[in-house]
């Protein structure tokens, strides 16, 4: 039992005079033994890092075969609370270390160096359908990593844990760039790494849900890409639907034309709807000519002669077919299913030239990724142009495959951005294989990328 | 630019270091068997350039990695992974007697790598490179609070690591070059001791009179730390520099109040008036100026002014009554403050006095007296100014660079294992 005394500590605040950022002694403590307990020692290395790399967490100076918990948390641009913890129990120099030992509870089990990111979820009484992303990309993401004494599970904010760092994790490098893009009706994020360049680059798609997601672009262009993010379907605007292959043709002629950019060395990379609108410009563009492509959660299904508008008008024709599951969770993989024949309302990749990668989630709620791309395969064989397609296929992974230690989320909310009605998607994946499959499919992504765009060398990440 | 291959790519890793962490410099996509000058610059803020460089040649693969491959020329040779860092020099054309100390600790050091064609010396300048990276590196850690200290009189800084704490604390003394320097007390934090930085050199002036400050300023910047509601009263320790040595030397022996866990003193001596002010000690150094010698450059040497190191019990702090552990490290070219002989007569004293067993010395070959946080750039001689007359000289410290720069990650590695025995109680095995 800790005594609490809060007195002496009142007395000693209001004669300590500071200038500066006012502290509020939130820890308490026998103050009449006026000595110390041995106080456990947490470091977290590197304290600085971009999100793609680990960190190695050490709790020194805790007593042997101690049972603590380890505790991150995090609060979003959203403004709320995310958090995650391992049980562990120090071995008999009182050393916990999170990349070597293993959890026994908690958000996550075994050893998992970085599950402390991964798992994270929101806190107990959190909004629900929470989904974790970075908006601004020029701060970093803030996570607290504590340490607090016994095996807990909740609660965490009103215990004094033994000790607390903070660590940095940044989806831009020092050095890169951000430049607001608003030419030729094409609106978008680019970023350019430090340097005289020229630079392979990557033009950046994501998905139906629209707007201008950043993170990706900028991560990119910390590997040495120039990244262009793109915005499309904007739910701010009125009527943003009609845009048509032309806008992605544009914005990947303004990439490619950019002083800094090697003109031979652009990749498309899209994930989900994105990847649809890759694998058109890939096979159909008389101008754009990418030197490879990824295509992350996607699929051929695709009315090659409509516009934007008509597809999504034809999606929600078709969203008769979708189910909800026994939790009122938007299905929505069977709208394209069973995969058409008709030769109009899927691309042909068989017409693709450059090297493909297509990433896939077998548990995909949200698309019929694992058919389409079956059937792609066929179709590319068919072609003679099979051996430019490489598919990385993920067991109990989910739809949103974002960089590694996203926490991966298995539904949440999504605003329809035909008629801006909010459903609650399901995503699917579960935690750990979803966890694996971003670490394992962004290593490959650069890995790919590096292959075609620079030469064939490993990426810096394997140092 | 169009249809143009690719650059080469420079990664460091990690782009954004504490200054303790060492890094690593890669480049890919060079082409095969090429000599290159891998280059590192610092635009300081006082305005001036610094720069360092090494000679590589790519791998058949096209990489240098700077960690592991050697380098062949420029300001460091052989594999050195941080020479990048700790052989910078001013740019030619720089000012002279430059001292590269960071101020603002909530900026980080922002290092410029850049690989150019070729083995170059210099203009590099005027030189496009082939590829850049930048990497950050940071005396204080996220989360470390700033709290500037105002109060009883006292002038300082006090950093503060993330959490409630309790934490150790220390007091942190500069020399005599005065000021208010922050960044090794950023750094301590960042480590987990609440860390005061101390200005203690400039003195009150009024009207015809200067003084300097008296004991009870130390004691009082002692107490605040013990006061501290996130500081454990009884594991503060006092790290001294140089003449920060000889205030914490004599407050750790002379003070009832100040009763520190464990010492550390960089460059230090234990001469001065037994239980005199700062004053009283300037007064006695004073009256050995005559001692003061200058070498082929006309930079002052100052180590003579202690020497030869008195008998007179009077005349230097009797470390023989010291009752905590003391970490003295010390370069054995300090042209500065006699820190050899100095240690070498504590070591005497304290066997005759039985508390032997409390020292602990670290003397460091070719090392000269700026013994400063790792991969800071050695400096042999910089610019000083002179506390109470406000004249400004060159002073040679000492040290040859590589050495120095040994010595200062082997001794910052040494400060640290001694603060953690000592006041978080961990020994390393």
């Amino acid at each position: 039992m800790i005594l609490r005394s809060y007195c002496i500590l009142a007395q000693k605040t209001a004669r300590l005079l500071v200038s500066g950022r006012h502290q509020l002694p939130t820890c308490i403590r026998l103050r009449s033994a006026n000595s110390l307990a041995v106080r456990p020692v947490l470091s977290v290395q590197p304290t600085r890092a971009l999100v793609d790399e680990k960190f190695q967490i050490v709790v020194r100076n805790l007593f042997p075969k101690q049972e603590v918990t380890v505790h991150s948390l995090h609060h979003s641009d959203d403004k709320d609370s995310w958090e995650a913890f391992g049980h562990y129990i120090s071995d008999d120099n009182g050393t916990v270390t999170v990349m070597e030992d293993a959890s026994t509870g908690g958000t996550y089990t075994g050893t998992e160096p970085m599950g402390l990111l991964w798992s994270l979820r929101p806190i107990p009484g959190s909004r629900h359908g929470l989904r974790l992303r970075k908006r601004n990309v020029l701060s970093p993401m803030v996570v607290n990593i504590s340490v607090y004494k016994g095996l807990m599970n909740q609660g965490f904010s009103e215990e004094a844990p033994l000790a607390t760092v903070v660590t940095e994790r940044w989806y831009l490098a020092p050095g890169v760039q951000r430049v607001d893009i608003r030419e030729q009706g094409v609106i978008g994020t680019l970023f350019i790494p430090p340097g005289p360049g020229p630079f392979p680059a990557v033009l950046d798609i994501w998905g139906g849900g629209g707007g201008l997601v950043e993170y990706r672009a900028a991560l990119l262009a910390s590997h040495g890409f120039v990244a262009l993010a793109l915005e499309f379907l904007s739910p701010n605007k009125k009527r943003t639907l009609d845009i048509e292959t032309g806008y992605f043709e544009m914005a990947y002629h303004i990439l490619q034309s950019l002083p800094q950019v090697s003109s031979d060395r652009v990749a498309v990379l899209g994930l989900s709807f994105g990847a649809s609108v890759t694998l058109t410009l890939a096979a159909y563009s008389k101008t754009a000519k990418p030197r490879c492509c990824v295509c992350i959660s996607g699929s051929h299904v695709y009315p090659v002669n409509k516009t934007l508008f008509e597809y999504f008008q034809l999606i929600n024709q078709s969203l008769a077919n979708s189910r909800f599951d026994e939790n009122n969770h938007l299905i929505l993989r069977d709208v394209i299913l069973p995969i058409p024949t008709e030769p109009d309302l899927k691309v042909d990749v068989g017409k693709i030239k450059c090297p493909l990668l297509l990433v896939i989630a077998q548990d995909d709620q949200s698309w019929a990724t694992v058919e389409s791309t079956e059937d792609m395969e066929q179709i590319m064989e068919r072609s003679g142009n099979r051996h430019l397609l490489t598919v990385l296929s993920y067991p109990d992974a989910g739809h949103l495959i974002e960089p590694p230690y996203t926490p991966h989320i298995r539904f949440s909310y999504f605003i329809n951005p035909h008629n801006k009605d909010k459903v609650m998607m399901l995503w699917g994946g579960q935690p750990k294989p979803h966890a694996d499959a971003q670490e394992d499919a962004w290593e490959k992504i650069l890995r790919f990328l590096h292959k075609h765009l620079y030469q064939d060398i490993p990426p810096a990440n394997k140092l | 630019m169009s249809g143009k291959e690719p650059c080469p790519l420079v990664v460091v890793r990690p782009s954004r270091g504490i200054v303790d962490e060492k890094f690593v410099v890669l480049v890919q996509n060079l082409p095969p068997g090429l000599a290159v000058t891998v280059h590192a610059l610092i635009h300081s803020e006082d305005d001036d350039f610094w720069e360092a460089f090494g000679h590589y040649i790519s791998d058949d693969r096209g990489c240098v990695n700077v960690a592991k491959d050697g380098s062949i020329g420029g300001s460091y040779d052989g594999v050195k992974p941080m020479g990048l860092l700790w052989s910078m020099k001013p740019i030619p054309g720089s000012r002279p007697g430059l001292r590269l100390r960071k101020k603002d600790v909530h900026t980080p050091l922002v290092v410029n790598i850049s690989v150019y064609q070729g083995h170059m010396n210099e203009r590099f300048k005027d030189t496009p490179a082939l590829a850049c990276a930048v990497a950050e590196r940071w005396y204080k850690g996220p989360g470390v609070q700033r709290v500037g200290i105002t109060t009883n009189g006292l002038k300082g800084t006090l950093f503060l690591p993330p959490g409630a704490g309790p934490f150790p604390g220390l007091l942190d003394l500069w020399g005599g070059g005065g000021g208010l320097v922050e960044y090794r007390s950023a750094l301590l934090a960042s480590h987990g001791y609440v860390s005061l930085a101390l200005d203690y050199m400039t003195p009150k002036t009024s009207g015809n009179n200067t003084q300097h400050v008296g004991n009870d300023y130390f004691e009082a910047a002692f107490r605040l730390l013990q006061e501290h509601p996130q500081v454990c009263a009884d594991r503060i320790a006092l790290l001294g520099l140089s003449f920060g040595t000889s205030v914490a030397l004599g407050m750790a022996v002379y003070s009832p109040v100040i009763k520190p866990k464990c010492l550390v003193s960089v460059s230090g001596s234990h001469v001065m008036p037994v239980n005199g002010s700062l004053s009283d000690v300037f007064a006695e150094i004073k009256k050995n100026a005559h001692n003061t010698r200058h070498d082929e450059e006309n930079r002052i040497i100052w180590r003579d002014l202690l020497l030869p190191i008195p008998d007179d019990p009077s005349k230097k702090v009797d470390v023989g009554q010291i009752q905590c552990p003391v970490l003295l490290l010390v370069g054995e070219d300090d042209q500065n403050w006699p820190a050899s002989e100095s240690a070498e007569d504590m070591r005497q004293m304290m066997e005759k006095a039985g508390n032997s067993h409390l020292l602990t010395i670290a003397s460091y070959p070719g090392t000269g007296h700026l013994i400063e946080p790792p991969y800071s750039p050695h400096i042999r001689a910089s610019n000083f100014m002179v506390a109470q007359s406000r004249t400004k000289v060159i002073v040679l410290w000492g040290g040859q660079t590589v050495p120095h720069s040994k010595a200062q990650e082997d001794a910052w590695q040494k400060t640290l294992v001694f603060l953690e025995d000592h006041l978080y109680g961990i020994k390393h095995r």
